[in-house]
């Protein structure tokens, strides 16, 4: 088949190992990672891959990296980017400076008044972040989230729009057990001047690996809106719309897997055929098998 | 090599057809390796003769032609080709005949087709093969449009006759589950799972009925196990993640 077929570039092989960095499963990336540089046997190509194609995992993957001294965590997110490698925690008021490849921090730093949001925005901020706060806590054993604010954060009083990204993300990662998952939501929230346009997009995914390889992978959009109000209460409401739409999620969740048990699995492959009873192998001996077979079975043909 | 296989188990399943060409580009020389150990997605051809589907897989392949189990001819023709053996071509014939029948007990639906070649060790090997495309019956059941298929793949080797006969079954099972929500939403779980089993039985009965029994036993085993692995593990993992709110408001307000 490539005996003779010329090579694969280093470009194309570049592009294929990001990919199959980009599509690891959550949690999984360092695995993929090390069996790519076996496969890649091109230390210099693995480089380039990674450094290329970690950042957008990371980004698309919402994941949670701890802030040394151990003084919380901060989401890496296309919400909360400032360049490439610097991202601004906004419940504690800091900058990051990480390493994509390898997933963890490297500097942290006071943000500066300018890259904060102006005290205006920071009131609605910091409620909403407030109350999201408390709803993770309750309902997510795991679960990490935030409040950026991500067009907007300079405005001045009412009558200016605003526009905040809440992310929320939980992560079970067991690979002992060979069983890895990620729920990821991210809202988005339009301030305009008398009603507040919210969207969401949660996605579910799971993957488990003993003898075997079986994927889970959901998603869901929805829409919902609230009247502007003041900070507290745009808050509460704003945390009710996401609680409420989250829970019915799940819900719906439940239901195609049990539909999907229920009625795809049967009509794929039953259980037992319609007589009850296992195959009757044993009258295969004979060669009018076949249709002695069919008359027991009551086939008509 | 491991290292391939290694990403093989850990890509999302639907992504496991470009992810081999991949990797058979990238590690050419395993290219062999890699097509006879990682199961794909199972191919469909037309039989011009009898008009009637088989299945493609590695085993009844030859260059770029595939022998039809109904004709014992390949698709596109092929001078000078791999054929099996008079005496294994009945066998096969006959086990063609009966798995179809057992395909339609348990599948009401669906293709099979059997192959058989001569191994080097003075026995054979059997490859039984099923897919079922459920999506031909999609039921829209509330809005929603269900896709599944199942495929599987099941490998005998059969060892030479004696007082009892060798029969290791090594059974692959790709399932593919898909629920399109008008709401904007969508729902895949697919997957495999592989499992092996040997036995020692005697030859009174036959080949095809040893054979078909372990078949059969195997495919119900795998059927419960998917039923625990698919919809058991991962719907754990997400009411981890986020435990239904029935749970979180019998825990205490914080």
């Amino acid at each position: 088949m490539a005996e003779e077929e010329c090579e694969l570039s280093d470009e194309q092989k570049k592009e294929i190992a990001k990919w199959f960095l980009y599509n690891a499963p959550s949690g999984e990336i360092q695995y993929i990672a090390k069996d790519l540089r076996s496969v890649l046997n091109d230390d210099k190509l693995y480089d380039e891959a990674t450094s290329e194609a970690f950042p957008l995992y990371n980004k698309s993957h919402l994941i949670c990296l701890e802030l040394p001294c151990r003084s919380g965590d901060v989401l890496i997110t296309p919400y909360n980017e400032l360049e490439e490698n610097q991202f601004i925690e906004p419940r504690t008021a800091q900058i990051v400076t990480i390493d994509h490849v390898k997933q963890a921090c490297t500097e942290v730093r006071p943000a500066a008044d300018e890259e904060l949001a102006s005290p205006y925005v920071e009131e609605f901020r910091c409620a909403l972040d407030a109350e999201i706060l408390k709803y993770v806590e309750e309902a997510y054993p795991k679960g990490v989230c935030s409040v950026y604010c991500v067009d907007g954060k300079d405005a001045e009083g009412p009558g200016c729009n605003f526009e905040f990204a809440v992310v929320i993300a939980a992560a079970r990662n067991s690979p002992k057990n060979f069983c890895n998952g990620s729920w990821r939501s991210v809202w988005n929230i339009k301030f305009k001047e008398d009603a507040l346009e919210i969207k969401g997009k949660l996605q579910v995914d799971a993957h488990y690996f003993e003898e075997g390889n079986v994927q889970l992978d959901a998603e869901q959009e929805c829409q919902d809106g609230t009247i502007f109000q003041a900070p507290d209460d745009c808050a509460i409401s704003i945390a009710n719309i996401i609680r409420h739409h989250e829970a019915e999620y799940l819900k719906s969740l439940e239901t195609s897997y049990s539909n999907l048990s229920d009625k795809t699995f049967k009509d794929l492959r039953r259980k037992l055929p319609v007589t009850r009873t296992l195959f009757p192998w044993h009258n295969t001996l004979q060669f009018s098998l076949t249709r002695d077979i069919q008359k027991e079975l009551g086939i008509g043909k | 090599m491991e290292a391939a296989l290694g990403l093989m188990r850990r890509i999302p399943p639907k992504h496991s057809v470009t992810a081999l060409s991949a990797l058979v580009s990238l590690l050419p020389n395993h290219s062999s390796d890699l097509l006879s150990q990682v199961d794909q997605p199972l191919q469909v051809l037309c039989d011009s003769e009898s008009g009637k589907e088989f299945i493609l897989c590695e085993y009844n392949r030859d260059a770029d032609s595939y022998r039809s189990p109904w004709s014992n001819k390949y698709h596109p023709p092929l001078g000078d080709a791999l054929l099996p053996s008079d005496e294994l071509r009945k066998l096969e014939v006959e086990a063609n005949e009966v798995f179809a029948i057992y395909r339609d007990q348990y599948y009401e639906g669906g293709i099979s087709s059997v192959y058989l070649w001569e191994d080097n060790n003075e026995g054979f090997v059997a490859c039984f093969l099923i897919k079922k495309d459920g999506a031909r019956t999609a039921h829209g059941r509330r809005g929603y449009l269900q896709e599944g298929l199942w495929e599987a793949i099941h490998v005998i080797e059969v060892g030479p006759e004696d007082e009892t006969t060798r029969y290791c079954l090594t059974s692959t099972v790709m399932l593919s589950l898909t629920t399109d929500k008008e709401s904007s939403g969508t729902f895949n779980l697919s997957g495999s799972i592989r499992r092996q089993m040997t036995m020692d039985l005697p030859l009174a009965d036959g080949h095809l009925c040893n054979m078909g029994k372990m078949i059969e036993e195997m495919e119900g085993k795998l059927r419960n196990s998917l039923d625990q692995v698919y919809f058991g593990k991962t719907k754990e993992m997400v009411c981890t993640l986020r435990p239904p709110s029935e749970v979180v408001m019998r825990l205490p307000n914080s």
